[in-house]
């Protein structure tokens, strides 16, 4: 399934102006409040009418302003989970998530209910009125009742935006292991940027009404040039379980070699997304001996390097992977960095997040 | 209805006669009502504040315009009255149905803005979620809408009714103070008052209606509570 979609749009002053095409699993939409992320999903749930247009999703034509093709929201079948939820107040949870299924064509099937609610962990509340969920367990309704209505693409925009840092920690698994079992089209509007590369396969870097950026989250994570867009980034690529280690430990290997990080909850071989924030590596020349810190990584100085004015984005090259260290630009000068070198990369924290298949006891 | 024990039967005549035209002054108007609301709570046209006034100005003029406004328009020898009469055989003067026309006319601003405001308070985001989920406009109406509207459609049909159980001016205006026909509980009230000796009818009339208007109030705010925690988001 792939999704087309070419947008011009004007509000009063600002005009929106991107096109892209997604396939299947997380397509974050990332960007600054007002960059346009919210108008290119309703454009796509059909709740907005674009000045010009055209969106294809899965070879049926949505919208054509040119040729006056307008499926309406009604018949678009997008699952649209909205950043404040939108639940029916006057229903209970078991009707909020029969609504869009009813109206599906085909029965709703029960065996697909019960998969969904699993999924997400509904079981205790199918009958309790939506003023009596947290937030948390809203977000999760809203999710689940989207994906009733047997949609071909998942919109969804901040869907946690609404929540506190902890019960967005609660929520993130589920997202994790809705995208790994769930194949469709995603696009995740978010202006977090740990959402992102927690759950982000592809990412569209907003800015102004334009594409600034779009690719791979594994290419795009570690690129510096995004710096200035992204501020709390970092490099993410994947790895699988290697060893648990007898000291405490498990290696994680990755394509530029092992990585340590304190015992892991998951089986061998099982895949993982290891985020290295580009704030959380130090630069060295000379490989330190007695560190504290259990991963020196032998790195290249890769060409591409970017300046604020106290900041460096430097970029490495460790393996097939990319990384990003961000180090003072007096550091940078003092150490002399050329392209092409070889350095060590000290990392001072790793973040695990799971990759795909079903998730273990804990996110980390 | 075990009151009228205790009434006369003109008395308790007065009585049934008050609640058929209040029920069905408050049913027909009711419909009018909510279209009203619909219009004004969810569409935005010029004139948009000036129809809302229009719409309160039952609960501003003095009844006795508003029946006497009734009366140029639907008097028998009226232009429309006559044609009403002649082509439909629907007759207002001096009739019972001309009570409830002017009781529900009277009333219809509790029930109008009773029902607006539940429309405006709902989320118009909901609306917008149904139709994501494959709802039709229809669907959205009868599924979201009226149901989230019930507290006020609720609330506003009890306290048409109770307000139309004392509607007087516009009736004895309009339809005059027929027994039996259009003499409602405050016009025989007023009728006993009139009368030598009509003081402990009028007493007992009165009585009535305090508890009337008591039962309508616990009524409308216990619908209202009832319903407003069960809708609440």
């Amino acid at each position: 399934m792939t999704i087309e979609v070419s947008l011009r749009h004007r509000f009063d002053e600002f005009l929106l102006d991107a096109s892209f095409r997604a396939g299947e699993g997380v397509t974050a939409l990332f960007g600054p409040s007002g960059s346009g992320k919210t108008t290119i999903v309703n454009a796509l749930a059909g709740l907005l009418r674009p000045d010009h247009g055209r969106i294809v999703v899965d070879g049926e034509t949505l919208l054509d302003t040119n040729a006056g093709i307008f499926v309406s929201a009604r018949h678009r079948r997008t699952g649209y989970v909205f950043q404040d939820g939108r639940l029916f107040p006057h229903l209970t949870v078991r009707q909020n998530l029969l609504f869009g299924a009813r109206r599906a064509g085909e029965r709703p099937s029960l065996s697909r209910l019960d998969e969904v609610v699993a999924l997400l962990g509904l079981q205790s509340l199918e009958a309790r009125k939506p003023r009596n969920l947290s937030g948390g367990e809203k977000s999760r309704v809203a999710l689940a009742r989207a994906l009733l209505a047997g949609p071909r693409l998942l919109l969804l925009d901040e869907p946690l935006a609404a929540l506190d840092a902890k019960r967005k920690s609660e929520i993130i698994p589920y997202l994790e292991r809705l995208r790994d079992s769930v194949r469709l089209p995603m696009i995740y509007v978010t202006h977090s940027a740990e959402e992102m590369s927690r759950l982000a396969e592809n990412l569209i870097v907003l800015h102004n009404g334009k594409i600034a950026a779009s690719g791979s989250l594994f290419d795009l994570s570690s690129d510096p040039a995004l710096g200035s867009l992204v501020p709390t980034h970092g490099a993410v690529f994947p790895a699988t379980v290697q060893e648990h280690r007898t000291d405490g430990l498990t290696a994680l290997a990755f394509d530029g070699g092992v990585i340590l990080v304190p015992q892991l909850g998951r089986p061998l071989m099982s895949k993982l997304r290891v985020r290295l924030a580009a704030d959380d590596i130090i630069l060295a020349r000379e490989a330190p001996i007695t560190i504290s810190a259990n991963n020196v990584l032998s790195v290249q100085v890769a060409a591409g390097h970017t300046e604020t004015e106290a900041h460096a984005d430097v970029r490495l090259r460790c393996g097939g992977v990319n990384l990003v260290a961000r180090i003072t630009r007096a550091s940078f000068h003092r150490l002399c960095l050329t392209e092409g070198e070889g350095i060590y990369a000290i990392v001072k924290s790793v973040a695990v997040d799971p990759q795909t298949g079903p998730l273990m006891n804990g996110t980390e | 209805m075990n009151a009228p024990v205790l009434l006369s039967p003109a008395e308790s005549e007065a009585l049934l006669l008050s609640l058929r035209v209040s029920a069905v002054a408050v049913i027909c108007a009711f419909p009018f009502a909510f279209a009203a609301a619909l219009l004004v709570a969810r569409r935005a046209f010029p004139g948009r504040g000036l129809f809302d006034g229009i719409l309160h100005l039952p609960l501003a003029l003095p009844p006795v315009v508003v029946g006497y406004l009734l009366l140029v328009v639907f008097g028998t020898r009226e232009p429309l009255g006559a044609w009403l009469e002649a082509h439909l055989g629907i007759r207002f003067a001096f009739s019972w149905t001309g009570a409830a026309l002017a009781s529900g006319l009277i009333t219809f601003p509790f029930q109008y803005r009773a029902i607006r405001l539940s429309l405006e308070a709902q989320e118009p985001g909901l609306l917008q979620a149904a139709e994501t989920l494959g709802a039709g406009s229809m669907d959205r109406f009868l599924s979201i809408t009226v149901p989230l509207a019930l507290p006020g459609i609720i609330a506003g049909l009890i306290t048409a009714f109770a307000a139309s159980l004392g509607e007087f001016g516009a009736i004895i205006t309009f339809v005059s103070n027929i027994p039996g026909e259009t003499r409602t509980l405050p016009l025989a009230i007023y009728s006993a008052l009139q009368q030598p000796g009509g003081e402990a009818e009028a007493a007992r009339l009165s009585a009535v209606s305090i508890g009337l208007a008591l039962a309508g109030v616990a009524i409308a705010g216990f619908a209202d509570r009832r319903l407003s925690a069960a809708l609440r988001a």
